[in-house]
Formats: structure tokens, sequence, C-alpha cells
């Protein structure tokens, strides 16, 4: 299994907790760990990548084992921390503001 | 006995005030949806369980939200606004042309007579509808081709503000964007033309009498006369008698013809409020008073509502969705404040009181009259 740790705003909108557990049975990439959210949650649909495009939101970004991986393709392998569940990756809405 | 409720959409969440018909003590329910901007929350009116609101937030885009137990509870519904076919471009601020992409819903229109069926206005400009309680939603692609390429955003953005549905002829709708103009179909939708023909915007358009380009904040009607409509412009007030093919200035004494809202006592056709604010770059009341305007004659003749609301010191901006009547006999007249205020007047406007005074900046005001 998969951890993810959501975004408070996102947690709460799909009704679940702020760490998911989640299962990948194609290769583990944070494009595949996407479309198995998206398919749990469909009221998360547009709200970390856009629809269509699948492109991520400009506020969003992907960590995986302390590393910023928001600008890696979405078909990169994620590390072998997350794969095996001793790390979540972690979606988070970038700080902004003051 | 019959209730009112108050929805009320803000920038950190929904807020939902009841009441009975004395309209005295309120009930304050909220945060909903804590920490997402509530561009707009409104009810079916043959259906008033049935409420949508749009919940957006820069960082995590659209959702849409539907109750079904008159706001106690709510589901996700759909969020995907896909522009009918390649969408092409609009005016951008330097004059230059600008992708069209969509941002975000400012409003939402729920049938007349079909509670699955709403219709949602969107940044940037473009009308949507859903005919399945907004699970799914298709554009009026036939809007953005009345000039959509000269449509230009307005400070807050190239928004759709403004629908109004005409209860005398389902074929017939009116929307407003800014800034661009009123339009209106005849068609249900399919096709629209511009019916700005009177606006004029000296300070803001080259050709002040332009066809489209126009900053209407907002337009209302009484559903007993579809046909007269009512506009705060950018600057001006002003009076349609013909459902828009032309219109004339009715600004007469106000002390600022600036303004985000306009709204029509439910009781009386030919009675309208405005709150006048001073602009371009202060947004507040004039000389720091709280006033609602009020004519009895339609516009020209308007006199100034004090009662209850502050009087000095008061810098609140009130913005165009933040103004809505009820139905009852005297009309109650509510409206918020970007500081948080929701105030309410029980009798038409002559005595004021905040119902609820310390929410998040106020973004919308929508009341459901209860049987």
């Amino acid at each position: 299994m998969i951890r993810v740790v959501l975004p408070t705003h996102l947690w709460r909108l799909a009704n679940t907790n702020r760490e998911i557990e989640i299962q990948v049975d194609t290769s583990p990439t944070v494009g595949a760990v996407l479309d198995v959210i998206e398919e749990q949650y469909p009221m998360l649909r547009g709200t970390i990548r856009d629809h269509t495009t699948k492109q991520r939101r400009p506020f969003i970004r992907f960590f995986a084992s302390g590393e910023d991986i928001s600008l890696e393709p979405a078909d990169t392998l994620l590390p072998d921390t997350i794969v095996n569940g001793s790390e979540p990756l972690r979606i988070v809405g970038a700080m902004a503001g003051g | 006995m019959s209730g009112v409720r108050v929805l009320v959409g803000t920038h950190k969440g929904a807020f939902i005030l009841t009441s009975d018909e004395r309209r005295e003590n309120w009930a304050v329910s909220g945060p909903h949806f804590a920490g997402w901007d509530i561009f707009h929350i409104k009810g079916s009116p043959i259906n008033p369980d049935r409420i949508y609101a749009s919940q957006t937030s820069g960082w995590f885009g659209q959702v849409i939200q539907r109750s079904d137990d008159g706001g106690k509870t709510w589901e996700p519904v759909g969020n995907e606004f896909v522009y009918d076919g390649v969408p092409g471009t609009h005016q951008w601020y330097d004059g230059t042309q600008h992708p069209w992409e969509f941002k975000r819903i400012w409003y939402l229109e729920p049938s007349l007579t079909d509670p699955d069926t709403v219709y949602a206005g969107a940044e940037d400009a473009a009308l949507f509808s859903s005919k399945d309680g907004g699970k799914t939603w298709q554009e009026f692609p036939g809007l953005r081709e009345a000039k959509g390429h000269l449509w230009q955003p307005g400070a807050g953005g190239m928004c759709l503000h403004t629908i109004l549905q005409d209860p005398s002829n389902s074929k017939r709708m009116f929307v407003a964007i800014s800034a661009a103009g009123a339009f209106r179909t005849d068609d249900g939708g399919e096709t629209w033309k511009p019916v700005n023909n009177g606006l004029q915007s000296n300070f803001e358009l080259p050709d002040p009498q332009a066809e489209v380009g126009h900053c209407v904040h907002n337009i209302a009607m009484h559903p007993s006369r579809p046909d007269v409509l009512f506009m705060q412009k950018h600057w001006d007030v002003l009076r349609s008698d013909n459902s828009g093919d032309s219109w004339h200035e009715v600004s007469g004494n106000l002390p600022s013809d600036f303004g985000f809202p306009i709204a029509v006592n439910a009781q009386e056709p030919n009675t309208i409020y405005v709150v006048p604010i001073k602009s371009d770059s202060e947004h507040f009341p004039p000389d720091g008073k709280l006033r609602v305007y009020r004519s009895r004659s339609g516009g020209n003749e308007w006199e100034a509502l004090t009662k209850g609301l502050p009087q000095e010191d008061c810098y609140v901006n009130i913005l165009r969705s933040a103004l809505a009547v009820d139905t009852l006999d005297p009309c109650g007249i509510y409206f918020g404040t970007t500081g948080g205020q929701v105030y309410a007047s029980a009798d038409s406007g002559d005595n004021w009181k905040p119902i609820v005074r310390d929410l998040p900046a106020v973004f919308s005001v929508e009341v459901q009259t209860l049987p």
C-alpha cells in the first residue's frame, strides 16, 4: 500500500483522513497514484490536477522522501520509500501570501 | 408559520441564517466549507431544500456543492467546466488578445421550473448549465460568439456574474459580464445579442457607446414585470423598459452613481435599492456613512436609508451579489459587507439591524422565503 498525505482542504472535501492508503496495481508513479485517488474520491477530480490535461494545479506540490518531485514527469517512478510504505507521498498546497 | 433563510457566501466559507417571518431573531449555521471562497450560494425557487453552492480556491480550483435538505448536509457534485470547442481569445488589459481560461464560478442560478437544472456563470466569462443536479455541465457557446473577442476583464476578472430568467418566457434569459456588458437570448441560450444600447462609459471605453465592453455590475428585475430591468453599471444606474433593447440613466440625486448591487422590492415592482460607493480607487461608502438608497419611482428620485446603519467611520464595500430581498410583506431587504456584517430590514428598508456582524468578508447574499 502507498500512503498519501492530503492537504487539509482536500481530505475534508473527500470526507476522509489526512493520511490515506491506496493500492496501485500499475507502475508506481505520481500519475498512477492520482489516478487511484481520483477513482476512490471522485470529488477530488480537478482539485489536484486538471480534468483534461492532467497538468498539476500551479499551487500544488508533491514531496517524496523530503524531495520536491513536483516538476518530475508524472510517469517517473516513485522512490522505494514511498512504494514500500515506509514514508508517505505528500501532496501539499503551496504556502503563499503573508 | 413561514420563515426566511439567508444564504451567505464569504471569503472563508458559507453561513446560513434562519428566522421566522418576524425576522427579529436569527440562528446562524456555519461555517460550511470552512476556509474556501464561497462565491455564491442559491436555492431552487421550486424546491427550497435544494441549494447549490460555488466553492472555489486559488489552490484547489472549483467545487460545486449541492444540498437536498436546506443546507444541513452537502454533496460535492460535478466540477468539470469545459469550454465548447476551441475557446479562442478575448481582449486583455493591455489590448492584446488572451486565451480563454476557466478560473471559477461566480454565480449559480437554479431554474425556475426544474430543481435539477441550474445555470452557472464563469470566469473567464461563459454560461454553463447542468440538467442533472450539477453532476455534468455544458456551455452555451453562442454567448461567446456575441463579440467575445472584444470582451475584457474588469478589476475583478472577466466574470459572468448575473443571470436572470424571464418567468414569462422560458426561452428568454439575461446575463451580465464585466467588462463586456449585458446580453439576452430569446431562443433558450442558443444565440445571444448584446443589449447595451444607451449605456455610456465615458471613462472606460475609447468608444463610450460601444456595443460591448461596458462594465455592468449587476442587473435586477421584478418577476411581475420581466421587461423592466434595472442596472448598476460601473458608473450610472440605468433602467430599461423594453427588455434591454435600450437603457436610460436614472442615477438622479444619488451621492455616487457607482456601486455594485441593485435589487427590486418584491412587493413594489417600482421600488429599487442601491448602495452608493465611492470610486474609482476607494470603493467604500461616501463620507464613511453606510447608506442604502431607495427609489419608489423606479429611479431618479432617491432617499437615503440610514436608521440602524453606521453613519460614521464605515469603510466597507458591498459586492455585486450581496444584496437580496425576501418575498414577505413588508419586503425584507438584506445585504452583506466586506467587513463581515449582514444587515437586514424587515420593513422595506426603513429600519436596519445587523443580524450577524463578524463573518469573513461577504461575497454574496441570497434569501429564501420558506412556506
